[in-house]
């Protein structure tokens, strides 16, 4: 199963990540995980949270554009090779990878990678073949 | 019906003998009675003898909004005041106002024009006029009031606003032909849906819509919305107001009276005078005009003089939908490029709206164009591998409809400008000084 990650769009102007990351604060709202791509001018702030909707409801009253798209997040052993081993499986799948970053959280003694690619179905059946724990969204919830 | 087959379908030998003739009383009149343009021709050194022939139109100066600002507010009257019966003023949205004084013979031809204008049509005299241009100083209220009591029908004077009492209207007297400006119609036709009002409640045939620009696009959707033929008229105060030229049925061109108005294209550049079919400004002369004789106006109105004669059997000049002003015009790498040009590449890109800016500056010794277009849900991806596919849509684009290469930049929701009315569109920060 994929979970939803939400992505929200920024221009090149001082205060509009805190802008953003402020109503989050102002709603409740828990952020697990966090990344940005930067171009020279805009960016992309990519968000795992703790509830979804409410958070695409804030960013939109607020006049944000923002969408949820679909990523996977998979477990991590917290040792060399770890991530190494979790690619590979990708690699000889042939699967491309988008982008690709990494947290960690007191819940969970693995370090935790989100992950967006082209063919989510079959990288999910590759990860479970090979014993790569994927996480689902009540996973995410708990955290 | 043709209101008046006599002036409208005459044949083009009589209608040039009839030009040549009222052109010289004009220049006539205007030099022995405007002191502005008096001076005007003497600076140019020619005499209102020498304009022997049509083509010696092109011997005289061309008269501009700034001419007509610096003799603010009568000066251009060729007559007394005991004469002039009504005055017009443009809203001076680029300056002062112009005004435009009218005689009462003025006025018969005003009405004349229009009243061939409801003619066009499809009108009859037992059908019902609902006028929601603004009555005032505004000309558009009042010319479709004289021409609708000229062709003898009945003229509701709505004025522009009171949206429900429009619908109201529109249903209870079963108007049957509607004249607004084009935005106040598609307006209008949203309101009826909303309002739940079925098409058959109303009795629409043709709308006379104007004194703003428009596209086909939202003459398809008016004509959807109000089951109505939508026709595009045109005019100007300086000149008289709407009406100067109007499409018929046929929606193929729009129709010049030019037994009352002399139509010419110029390259707005260099002034010269254009041929039939070749895009340019449209620079009108009235041919008739008392109170306030103009010649060789120039409108900044892009267009172009039509060649052959219409199916509808008028044999007045068309003119194509006009496209844009040449005062708007940017020149940018040597390339000529109006900004609605851009604004069309924009809109055929999925997920643009029509809000954006034009930005051209010349950073080292090249011009550069930016364009900034806000983002939308449609537009935004989560991957910068889709966001640049977007920006390389625009570009290809921007650079398909006017050849230039555009800096293409995607911004927030509402960070551009806004302003009532007249947007922002254009900021040149070059310095040609």
């Amino acid at each position: 199963m994929s979970t939803k990650q939400i992505s929200v769009f920024l221009e090149n102007k001082e205060g509009r990540i805190r802008d953003a990351i402020k109503i989050l604060g102002e709603e409740n709202i828990n952020i697990h995980a966090l990344s940005i791509a930067d171009t020279t001018k805009y960016g992309i702030l990519r968000l795992i949270v703790d509830d979804n909707f409410k958070a695409v409801q804030s960013f939109e009253k607020n006049n944000f554009i923002v969408r949820e798209n679909d990523v996977v997040i998979v477990t991590v052993p917290d040792e060399p090779n770890g991530l190494n081993s979790t690619l590979e499986v990708l690699n000889d799948g042939k699967i491309n990878i988008e982008y690709i970053y990494a947290f960690s959280n007191v819940k969970i003694d693995e370090a935790i990678v989100v992950i967006r690619l082209e063919n989510i179905e079959k990288a999910i059946e590759l990860f479970k073949e090979n014993g790569i724990k994927v996480l689902e969204q009540e996973d995410i919830d708990k955290l | 019906m043709i209101w008046n087959e006599k002036a409208e379908c005459m044949t083009h030998e009589e209608k040039e003998k009839l030009q040549l003739r009222r052109l010289q009383k004009t220049v006539k009149v205007a030099y022995e009675n405007v002191p502005f343009y008096r001076q005007k021709l003497d600076d140019a050194g020619v005499k209102p003898e020498d304009i022997k022939t049509l083509k010696d139109i092109e011997k005289l100066p061309f008269t501009t909004k700034d001419d007509l600002r610096a003799t603010y507010p009568f000066g251009l009257f060729a007559v007394p005041y005991d004469d002039i019966v009504e005055i017009h003023a443009s809203s001076g949205t680029t300056g002062k106002p112009t005004v435009s004084g009218y005689t009462k013979k003025d006025l018969d031809i005003w009405g004349e024009i229009i009243a061939r204008g409801l003619g066009m049509a499809g009108a009859e005299k037992n059908w019902i006029i609902q006028n929601a241009y603004g009555y005032g100083l505004f000309t558009g209220g009042f010319g479709i009031h004289h021409g609708a009591y000229r062709f003898g029908a009945m003229t509701v004077p709505m004025s522009a606003g009171n949206t429900q009492r429009q619908l109201t209207n529109m249903q209870d007297f079963q108007s049957d032909i509607l004249t607004c400006t084009p935005s106040y119609a598609m307006y209008l036709g949203e309101s009826l849906h909303k309002a739940g009002i079925p098409l058959e409640n109303i009795n629409l045939k043709a709308g006379i819509f104007g004194a703003e620009m428009w596209t086909e696009e939202m003459r398809d959707k008016i004509e959807e919305t109000l089951g109505l033929k939508a026709l595009n008229i045109y005019g100007l105060t300086e000149i008289m107001g709407p009406g100067v030229a109007q499409e018929c049925l046929e929606q193929d061109g729009i129709h010049i009276s030019d037994d009352h108005f002399y139509p010419e294209i110029i390259d707005p550049e260099t002034g010269e005078v254009l041929g039939d079919d070749e895009k340019g400004e449209l620079v009108l002369t009235t041919l008739t005009r008392e109170g306030m004789p103009v010649i060789r106006f120039r409108t900044k109105d892009l267009t172009s003089l039509m060649s052959g004669d219409c199916a509808c059997g008028r044999t007045t000049k068309r003119m194509t939908r006009i496209t844009g002003r040449s005062d708007d015009m940017l020149k940018i790498k040597g390339v000529m490029v109006f900004p609605s040009q851009i604004e069309k590449a924009l809109l055929t890109v999925e997920g643009v709206t029509p809000n954006y800016q034009i930005i051209v500056s010349r950073p080292e010794l090249t011009d550069v164009l930016e364009v900034k277009v806000e983002a939308t849900k449609e537009l935004f991806s989560d991957e910068v591998k889709e966001m640049e596919k977007v920006e390389k849509k625009i570009f290809d684009a921007i650079r398909s409809e006017t050849g230039i290469r555009a800096e293409v930049i995607i911004c927030e929701p509402e960070s551009l400008p806004r302003s009532e009315g007249k947007a922002v569109r254009v900021i040149d920060e070059r310095n040609f000084e």
